[in-house]
């Protein structure tokens, strides 16, 4: 008689198992008719809700974040399954470091948590050979996260199926700057380099000053190779949840044709629904996009 | 016995004239409650012969007044607008496609019009993008040739409203008269300073960044700036839009459906709350106008940090 509760709890246990084998099986299905037509290479997130979803459900600050980190899970799962390559996710802005410190210094513990546990061998990382980029002005954050994410980046290295860049103390408009800084610097290095460049330019058709020549140097591909994300495309779907229709400060130079999506559910809410939805809509769009892309 | 009947006849009259009176009494009443009703309707919505009037009575409602809808002190300094779908609506009711321009245009001095109007300060317009000199060679010059004769003719409009104009974009490629129009129309209106529009022809948010970039890099070498002054405040102030007070759009507004910047602002829409309307430009009125106001000032703007 003592067995019974047991024997009840396995064979519970074991439907359960057999329901999401289903369920998996039959979302893999789906998947493979939706790969039939143009798939998107590279989908970025803005994980946004995660405290407001807390408040929601009454609970303690924190766990929303907690609940956030569920959800993105499932969403790499079901972007790597239908065969995307490049996942981005806005983790943490530098705007987010003006929140009151215990939030910051909650979420910078559940980073360094859950960073740590990317190295793991059950995890996702390992299950689908994810190659990890942290994405961001590293030298804000404190010495743990930094060294934990720097970590991440060498140990994933040599992947190469699937890539999964982490943008965290991330500005774009600091991506910006600091590109173009660097930019400015390689070409001052080429100047010194190449002392030869103003005699040979003499002979040449085009004619303008020292300060003209040097302003031609630097092109749209300077900045571009410089930029910390030109480790990937840009992004062809960008989606926001929890209703909000803004960038705040995301991959402005790399969205310039990307479409937005903003489903109204909070992060912790995501589902597989939104992300049908919005690839359904890329979809739709493609081959106009595609058409403009040869017309250029 | 003749007295009594007199009597009853003159309280019947006396009581028919009472409620004669009182029932003249209450129709007047009612006709003065009904009659002002009654009377703007008369010009139907339909005809399209009073259109214009009918548009001139619902969009000057005064410098002051700010619909219900709306408060005043939540509107936007800044609003920028892709406006998308000229082509389609021409498409959709029979014209040609430089009829669906013609009415783009119209409608965004309608649209710039009633920013003013509503206390919106700024008001910038994607005209013409850099991606657009694939399309069709004969297209790009009906397109550039409807800005010249558009914005010649409409200098003294412009003056007369005290509006600057400002014209951003490479400006390389476009045709020497249109050139020269810009020229003229940003100079007679350089003085203006409470109302400014902003077109963006041939304009690329990727080439307004890099521009910004050799600027620094020029002023750098003229030793006007060191290189570890360069952050993100300097780097705003070389963008084109530092031709205005409030170079980053507080609302962007897209019609026709699209969900995308399409390479219009980049840098400056970092905290704009973006706005898609499933409308084309030419149908975009107040109305939608009003909807897209409505959506802005009901949104939580956190710029990153409190909750």
């Amino acid at each position: 008689m003592a067995e019974l509760p047991g024997q009840i709890r396995r064979m519970g246990g074991g439907i359960s198992q057999l329901l999401e084998q289903i369920y998996g099986f039959s979302r893999r299905c789906l998947f493979r008719v939706i790969s039939m037509g143009p798939t998107p290479c590279h989908i970025a997130f803005i994980m946004d809700g995660n405290r407001r979803y807390a408040k929601k459900r009454g609970l303690e600050d924190g766990s929303g974040h907690k609940a956030g980190f569920s959800a993105l899970m499932s969403m790499l799962q079901y972007c790597y399954e239908l065969g995307i390559k490049y996942v981005t996710i806005y983790a943490f802005s530098i705007d987010n470091f003006r929140r009151k410190p215990e939030e910051v210094e909650s979420v910078m513990d559940l980073m360094l948590e859950k960073i740590k546990s990317l190295l793991e061998k059950e995890s996702i990382v390992h299950q689908y050979g994810i190659r990890v980029y942290f994405i961001g002005n590293l030298a804000l954050l404190n010495d743990q996260v930094r060294a934990a994410a720097e970590k991440v980046m060498k140990a994933t290295a040599k992947n190469s199926r699937v890539v999964l860049l982490i943008c965290i103390a991330y500005n774009s408009t600091d991506e910006i700057v600091q590109a173009v800084k660097k930019s400015c610097i390689n070409k001052s290095d080429n100047i010194e380099a190449s002392g030869n460049y103003k005699h040979e330019d003499r002979g040449s058709d085009i004619e303008g000053t020292d300060m003209e020549n040097q302003e031609k140097k630097i092109q749209l591909v300077d900045i571009e190779e410089n930029m910390q994300m030109s480790v990937a495309p840009n992004p062809d779907i960008l989606i926001r949840s929890s209703g909000e229709t803004r960038l705040s400060n995301f991959l402005l130079w790399q969205t310039g044709n990307t479409q937005l999506c903003s489903p109204a559910a909070l992060w912790p809410e995501i589902g597989l629904r939104h992300l049908l939805w919005a690839i359904l809509n890329f979809q739709r769009n493609h081959s106009y996009l595609e058409k403009r892309k040869k017309q250029l | 016995m003749n007295f009594m009947i007199h009597a009853n006849h003159l309280l019947v009259l006396f009581t028919l004239s009472t409620m004669l009176s009182m029932l003249w009494f209450l129709l007047s009443l009612l006709s003065l409650l009904l009659l002002p009703c009654l009377r703007p309707c008369f010009p139907a919505k339909g005809s399209l012969k009073n259109k214009k009037k009918i548009d001139k009575g619902t969009y000057v409602v005064g410098e002051e007044e700010t619909p219900k809808e709306l408060q005043r002190e939540l509107m936007p300094r800044h609003v920028a607008v892709i406006m998308d779908g000229n082509r389609r609506w021409a498409k959709q009711t029979g014209l040609l496609t430089s009829q669906g321009y013609e009415a783009g245009a119209k409608r965004l001095l309608e649209f710039a019009d009633l920013c003013f109007k509503l206390g919106i300060n700024t008001v910038s317009a994607f005209a013409f993008s850099t991606e657009n000199w694939g399309r069709h060679k004969i297209e790009v010059k009906c397109l550039m040739y409807l800005f010249q004769r558009y914005l010649k003719s409409k200098i003294q409009f412009f003056q007369s409203k005290e509006i600057r104009v400002s014209v951003i974009g490479n400006l390389a490629k476009i045709p020497e008269s249109l050139l020269r129009t810009v020229h003229e129309l940003e100079e007679a209106t350089k003085s203006y300073k409470k109302k400014h529009l902003i077109l963006a022809i041939d304009y690329s948010g990727r080439f307004d960044i890099l521009g910004a970039c050799k600027s620094i890099v020029k002023k750098s070498e003229q030793g006007l700036i060191r290189e570890e002054d360069v952050d993100e405040t300097l780097f705003e102030r070389e963008l084109q839009t530092k031709c205005t007070e409030f170079p980053s759009p507080d609302l962007l507004i897209r019609t026709s459906g699209e969900q995308r910047i399409s390479n219009f602002f980049l840098w400056q829409l970092a905290y704009t709350e973006l706005f898609f309307s499933p409308v084309l430009w030419p149908d975009f009125d107040k109305q939608k106008f009003i909807e897209a106001l409505v959506s802005y000032q009901r949104r939580d703007r956190r710029f990153g940090s409190r909750l």
